[in-house]
C-alpha cells in the first residue's frame, strides 16, 4: 500500500492505495466519486475523463499514485449549489447534446479542457478535440453545437437560444416554399466545396 | 379521441429541454454499476478461450483458497438449477432449439462463453482468483462461415441436434394470397437483377457496459440491471429459476444505451441471481468492455441473395429473397425472429406484385446474434435500396426515378402490401422532393458529371435511400401468429397526488430516449398540469409493475396511446367531483384548458389539482363515490406504424487512396406527429450515424479459430466526432391515423436509411470504373481495391 494525497473537487483525501490501483477506481471505489464512469478497458472511450491539474486525462490510464499531490476535478465538482451549472453543462442541456448520458461526464470534461486551450475553436477543431471521447447515441452533431455555444458563453458572448425546433417541422400537405428556399440555400453553402 | 379538447397543445410539439439531463450532466446518475449495498460481494467470470471445446475438467477449489474469495462454481455445480436461457421467438414449429446454459457445463461453443464464476469481497480479488481456476479443454473443430456450416459433413455446433440449421422460414405472396408468384414474375421479366449482399456482423456497443446487482436479502429478491426489458426479465427469471414472480423485483435504473443490445436475458443476470442465492449476500457483476464485445449479443451477420424482376420501364414485377442468418452458437431471446422483422420490409415503399422470402437460421461457433437497432429492417432496406440502384443503372434511369415508378402514391394509402401489411399513411414524394431540394440534387449531379468528365481522382458519388419501417411493436395477435412468446401491448398509469402533482407510471423502459420529458409533455397537455409538476416513473417493477418495455420504436407509438387513455380516464373520474364542487350537473360541465367550468361561465373553474385535493380529503364528495382519481390503461395496437423518409448522401471517393469523405448528408424523415422535435432530431442524428458507421467503419471479425479479433474499441472502430459530417435533417409530417397523438416512432429510422445511402454513394462514385458493389464496411483498402480491380466488385 502507498500513501497518497489527492485533492478532488476541492476536498483533500489521504488514502492508502494498492500501487496498481487506477485513478478511476480510486475515485469511484474509495472516494465515492461515481459521477466518473468506466466505459472500456483500453482507454479508447474517454468516459472516465477528469481534469488532473487542469488537464483532461483518461482516469483509467493514470495510476492513483501518479495523481499524488495533484488536483483532480470531476464532473461532480464542475458545478455546485453556489455556482450553478458550468457553461459547458448548460450548453449540453440546451443543445440536447446527450441521450443516455453515459459518455457525458467525460465528454464535458474534455470539452472544458479543449476550451481552456482554444477558447474559439472551429467546428473542425471541436471535432478533432473530442476525438478521444466516444458517444454512441448522439452522432456528435449536437455535442459540437454545445461546445461551440459554451465557447461563446465562456468568452463572455451571448449564446443565442437554439432555434425552437417546431419551426423545422413542415406539413407534407402544405410546404412552405420560402422557408424551403432559405434552408436549401443554407445547405447549398455547406455542401459546396 | 383528440388531444385535450379545446385546449391548444401547449407542450406537445415543443422542443422542451430534457428533464433527464439534470442528473446526467452533473454526475448524479444511478447506473447499475453505481449501486453499492452493505456486505456486497463481487463476481468475476472465467470465459472460454476456445470457440468450440469439450470441458473435460473444471476445478474451482484452488480459487476458493485465494484471498477474499467467498464462493466459486462451475457450470456443473449449477447444472441442476440454472436451467436454460430462453428463446422467446421460436419462429417455426420444428425449430432446432438447443439448451443455453448460463455457465457452460460440458462444452463451450463460442469464445467468451462463461465457464466458471468466482465471488469475492472485491472486484480485484474476484478477478485475481480467476487465474486459480483450473480448466481442461479438449478443442473441437469450429465452424464459422454460414455456407460452410450448412455443407455436408460440417462440424456441428450442437452435435446432438444433427444439423447447424435451426429453422427455415418462408413467406410466399402467392401462398399467402397477398400477391403473385415470384417464379412467374422472374420468367416474365424483361430484366432480372441478381445480387448477393453481405451484412457484416456488428456490435451494438452501448456505452454503458452491462452491469447487474442482485440482493437476495429482502422479502423480494431485488435485481438491478442494465436492461431494456425489466418487466420481461422479471417474468423470465421467475419462469427459469422457479422463484415466484411476486418474489422478484427488477429495477432498470439509469441505463446507458441499448440499441437492442440490452434486449436480452443474459447469462450474467442468471449468474448473478444464482450467486446471490448461493452466498445469501448482495452481489455485483459489471462486464469489462472486452468481455462485453466478446459475449454480449451481436447484430446483423447475414448473406442476402436477391433477385429482382422488372420491366424495361422500371416497373418491378417481383422480388425473391434468400437469406442465411447467422444465429451464432445459441438462440437469443428474439434472435430467430430478427430476420422476420425484415421479411415484411423487403418490398419497402414499393408496390411489388409478387414476393418470396426464405430464411434459414444457422448455428456457428460465434457469439450469438440478436436485436440490434432496426433488427432485420436495416438489412432488408439495405438490400432493396442497393438493388434498386442496380436496376436504375441497368435501365439508364435516375435512381430516384426508378423508385418513383414503383412507390406507393400518397393517395393510395392505406395500402396493403405484398406482405399483407396495411401501411397506414405516408407521402414518399413529399419527403423525397424535400430531400432533393435540401441536398441540391441536380447541382450535385451536374458536378458529378463534370468530375467524371475531367477524370478527377476524387470522384463524387450520390447515394439515394428511401425507406419505411414497421414500428410500434406490435399488435399482440400478429406477434402470436408469428410465434412470438409475448404480446405487444403497453401500459400507463396516472397517480394524482393530493397537492395536484402527478406521478406517471409507464411500462416502457427508456435508456436514453427521454421518456421522462416526452411523457411529461403529453400528460401536461392532457391534464392541464405543469410540465414541472409531473414525475415519470419507470423501470422498477415495484412502481411500474406492468409493461413490455422499450425496443422496436414502440414506446411512444404504443405506450403513448396507453398514456393518453389513462389521462382521459382521470379526467372522467374527476368530472363528477368538479360538478359537485361547482354545484352543477355533470352534463353542464366543460373541460378545457385544464379547467372544469360550468358551460358558458368562464370564471370559477376547478382544476384537476382542486379535484385531487377534494378527493384526498374526501370530506365532501358525491354520494357513494370512490375517493380516487387514479387510472391506468393498457393499449394493444391494431396495426404497426410506418414512418418513412428519404436520405441522400454525397460521398467523395479518392480513387488513389480509397478514402471516403462524406460531403453532405440530408435526412428527411416522416415520423408522424412529433412530441418533442429536439428528441426526434437527436434520434435521427444518432440513428443515421450508426447507419453510416455500418457502411464505413464497423465489423466484428473472427479469425479462423473463432477468436474475436475486434474485441476492444481499439479494434472495433466506432467513429469519433472527427470521422463524421454535419447532417442536415428535416421532416415532413403525415400523422399516423387512428393514433390520438399521430406519432409513429423514430428510434430506428436513421439506422435503417443511412447504410444504403452511404454505400450507394460510394458505388455511384466508382460506377464509371465498373464497380457495382463494395463489401461493408467500405474501408479505404476495400474501396481502393474495388476502384482498381477489373470489373469492379471487391
Amino acid at each position: 500500500m502507498t500513501r497518497i494525497s489527492i485533492t478532488v473537487d476541492g476536498v483533500r483525501y489521504d488514502d492508502d492505495v494498492e500501487p496498481r490501483t487506477l485513478l478511476v477506481h480510486h475515485l469511484r471505489e474509495q472516494l465515492g466519486k461515481i459521477g466518473t464512469v468506466v466505459g472500456c478497458d483500453t482507454s479508447n472511450c474517454g468516459a472516465c475523463t477528469v481534469l488532473l491539474s487542469g488537464h483532461a486525462v483518461k482516469s483509467c490510464s493514470v495510476l492513483a499514485v501518479q495523481a499524488d499531490g495533484q488536483d483532480v476535478l470531476t464532473i461532480e465538482g464542475l458545478s455546485g449549489p453556489d455556482r450553478g451549472l458550468h457553461p459547458v453543462q448548460q450548453a449540453f442541456h440546451q443543445r440536447h447534446a446527450l441521450q443516455c448520458g453515459f459518455c457525458t461526464p467525460g465528454m464535458i470534461m474534455t470539452a472544458v479542457d479543449l476550451l481552456s486551450e482554444n477558447p474559439d475553436p472551429s467546428d473542425a477543431e471541436i471535432r478533432e478535440g473530442l476525438e478521444g471521447n466516444l458517444c454512441r447515441c448522439t452522432g456528435y452533431q449536437n455535442i459540437v453545437s454545445a461546445v461551440r455555444d459554451a465557447a461563446t458563453a465562456l468568452r463572455g458572448g451571448t449564446v443565442p437560444l437554439p432555434e425552437e425546433e417546431p419551426e423545422l417541422a413542415i406539413d407534407a400537405e402544405e410546404p412552405d416554399p420560402q422557408r424551403a428556399q432559405a434552408a436549401a440555400a443554407a445547405i447549398a453553402e455547406k455542401v459546396s466545396p | 379521441m383528440t388531444i385535450a379538447p379545446d385546449r391548444p397543445a401547449a407542450e406537445v410539439g415543443t422542443a422542451r429541454r430534457r428533464k433527464e439531463d439534470a442528473r446526467l450532466i452533473t454526475g448524479r446518475t444511478l447506473w447499475t454499476e453505481n449501486v453499492t449495498l452493505p456486505g456486497m460481494l463481487h463476481i468475476a467470470i472465467l470465459r472460454s478461450p476456445f470457440a468450440h471445446a469439450r470441458i473435460t475438467r473444471v476445478d474451482v477449489e484452488p480459487a476458493l483458497r485465494e484471498p477474499g474469495v467467498v464462493a466459486a462454481f462451475s457450470g456443473r455445480d449449477v447444472a441442476d438449477v440454472q436451467g436454460s436461457l430462453p428463446c422467446a421467438w421460436p419462429v417455426t414449429e420444428d425449430i432446432v432449439l438447443p439448451d443455453r446454459p448460463a455457465v457452460a457445463v460440458d462444452e463451450v461453443r463460442f469464445a467468451g462463453e462463461p465457464v466458471a464464476v468466482v465471488v469475492a469481497r472485491s472486484r480485484a480479488a474476484a478477478v485475481d482468483a480467476l487465474a486459480a481456476v483450473d480448466v481442461d479443454y479438449e478443442p473441437l473443430p469450429v465452424v464459422l462461415d454460414l455456407e460452410a456450416a450448412l455443407a455436408e459433413g460440417a462440424p456441428l455446433v450442437h452435435a446432438d441436434k444433427g444439423t447447424n440449421k435451426t429453422y427455415t422460414w418462408v413467406f410466399d405472396s402467392a401462398q399467402a394470397g397477398t400477391g403473385g408468384a415470384v417464379e412467374a414474375a422472374l420468367a416474365d421479366a424483361e430484366v432480372v437483377i441478381r445480387r448477393r449482399y453481405r451484412q457484416q456482423r456488428l456490435v451494438p456497443a452501448f456505452m454503458e457496459p452491462r452491469s447487474v446487482v442482485v440482493d437476495p436479502t429482502g422479502d423480494q429478491v431485488t435485481v438491478w440491471t442494465s436492461t431494456q426489458i425489466p418487466h420481461i426479465l422479471r417474468f423470465l427469471l421467475a419462469a427459469v429459476t422457479g422463484t415466484p414472480e411476486h418474489k422478484i423485483r427488477v429495477i432498470a435504473p439509469d441505463v446507458g444505451g441499448g440499441f437492442g443490445g440490452k434486449l436480452a436475458f443474459t447469462p450474467e443476470e442468471m449468474i448473478a441471481f444464482l450467486a446471490a442465492k448461493r452466498v445469501g449476500k448482495p452481489v455485483k457483476y459489471t462486464e469489462s468492455r472486452t468481455d462485453s464485445i466478446a459475449s454480449a449479443h451481436h447484430g446483423r451477420d447475414m448473406i442476402q441473395d436477391i433477385e429482382l424482376a422488372a420491366r424495361r420501364d422500371g416497373t418491378v414485377l417481383g422480388l425473391k429473397v434468400n437469406l442465411l442468418a447467422n444465429m451464432g452458437a445459441y438462440l437469443g431471446l428474439v434472435g430467430p425472429g430478427v430476420p422476420l422483422l425484415g421479411a415484411f420490409m423487403y418490398n419497402a415503399i414499393y408496390k411489388f406484385p409478387a414476393y418470396r422470402f426464405e430464411c434459414s437460421g444457422v448455428f456457428t461457433n460465434t457469439t450469438l446474434t440478436d436485436a440490434y437497432r432496426g433488427a432485420g429492417r436495416p438489412e432488408a432496406t439495405y438490400a432493396i435500396e442497393r438493388i434498386m440502384d442496380e436496376l436504375a443503372v441497368e435501365l439508364g434511369l435516375d435512381p430516384i426515378e426508378v423508385r418513383r415508378r414503383n412507390w406507393i402514391g400518397h393517395e393510395e394509402f392505406p395500402f396493403t402490401t405484398v406482405c399483407g401489411l396495411s401501411y397506414d399513411s405516408g407521402d414518399y414524394a413529399a419527403a423525397t422532393d424535400r430531400a432533393k431540394e435540401l441536398f441540391g440534387y441536380d447541382d450535385l449531379r451536374r458536378e458529378q458529371a463534370e468530375r467524371r468528365e475531367r477524370g478527377d481522382p476524387v470522384q463524387l458519388g450520390i447515394g439515394v435511400s428511401t425507406y419505411t419501417e414497421m414500428c410500434g411493436l406490435a399488435p399482440s395477435r400478429v406477434l402470436g401468429s408469428l410465434r412470438f412468446g409475448a404480446g405487444g401491448w403497453e401500459s400507463a398509469a396516472i397517480r394524482m397526488l393530493p397537492t395536484g402533482k402527478v406521478e406517471v407510471v409507464t411500462g416502457t423502459s427508456p435508456h436514453g430516449q427521454g421518456h421522462e420529458t416526452a411523457w411529461s409533455q403529453i400528460v401536461a397537455d392532457q391534464l392541464g398540469v405543469a410540465f414541472e409538476d409531473i414525475e415519470v416513473l419507470h423501470g422498477d417493477t415495484r412502481s411500474a409493475y406492468k409493461g413490455l418495455d422499450t425496443y422496436g420504436s414502440r414506446s411512444l407509438a404504443v405506450g403513448g396511446i396507453a398514456l393518453v387513455n389513462a389521462c382521459q380516464k382521470v379526467v372522467e373520474k374527476a368530472r363528477p367531483v368538479a360538478a359537485h364542487m361547482l354545484e352543477c350537473d355533470v352534463e353542464d360541465l366543460e373541460w378545457s384548458g385544464g379547467q372544469f367550468r360550468v358551460r358558458g361561465v368562464p370564471e370559477g373553474g376547478r382544476s384537476l389539482a382542486d379535484c385531487a385535493l377534494a378527493v384526498f380529503a374526501a370530506h365532501d364528495l358525491p354520494d357513494g363515490m370512490e375517493p380516487n382519481l387514479d387510472a391506468d390503461a393498457v393499449y394493444d395496437p391494431v396495426n404497426f406504424s410506418f414512418p418513412h423518409g428519404t436520405h441522400l448522401c454525397a460521398a467523395e471517393v479518392d480513387t488513389e487512396t480509397g478514402r471516403v469523405t462524406l460531403r453532405g448528408y440530408v435526412a428527411v424523415d416522416d415520423v408522424g406527429r412529433v412530441v418533442n422535435p429536439l428528441i426526434v432530431e437527436g434520434q435521427v442524428h444518432g440513428g443515421v450515424v450508426q447507419g453510416i458507421s455500418q457502411a464505413l467503419f464497423e465489423e466484428a471479425v473472427y479469425d479462423g479459430d473463432g477468436n474475436l479479433l475486434s474485441s476492444t474499441f481499439a479494434d472495433y472502430t466506432l467513429p469519433s466526432a472527427a470521422d463524421l459530417p454535419d447532417l442536415v435533417t428535416d421532416r415532413t409530417e403525415t400523422p399516423a391515423p387512428g393514433h390520438p397523438l399521430g406519432t409513429k416512432g423514430v428510434g430506428e429510422a436513421g439506422t435503417i436509411a443511412a447504410t444504403p445511402a452511404v454505400v450507394n454513394a460510394i458505388v455511384d462514385a466508382l460506377r464509371p470504373r465498373g464497380v457495382n458493389d463494395i463489401q461493408m464496411p467500405c474501408t479505404p483498402e476495400r474501396v481502393w481495391r474495388a476502384a482498381h480491380s477489373q470489373g469492379g466488385a471487391s
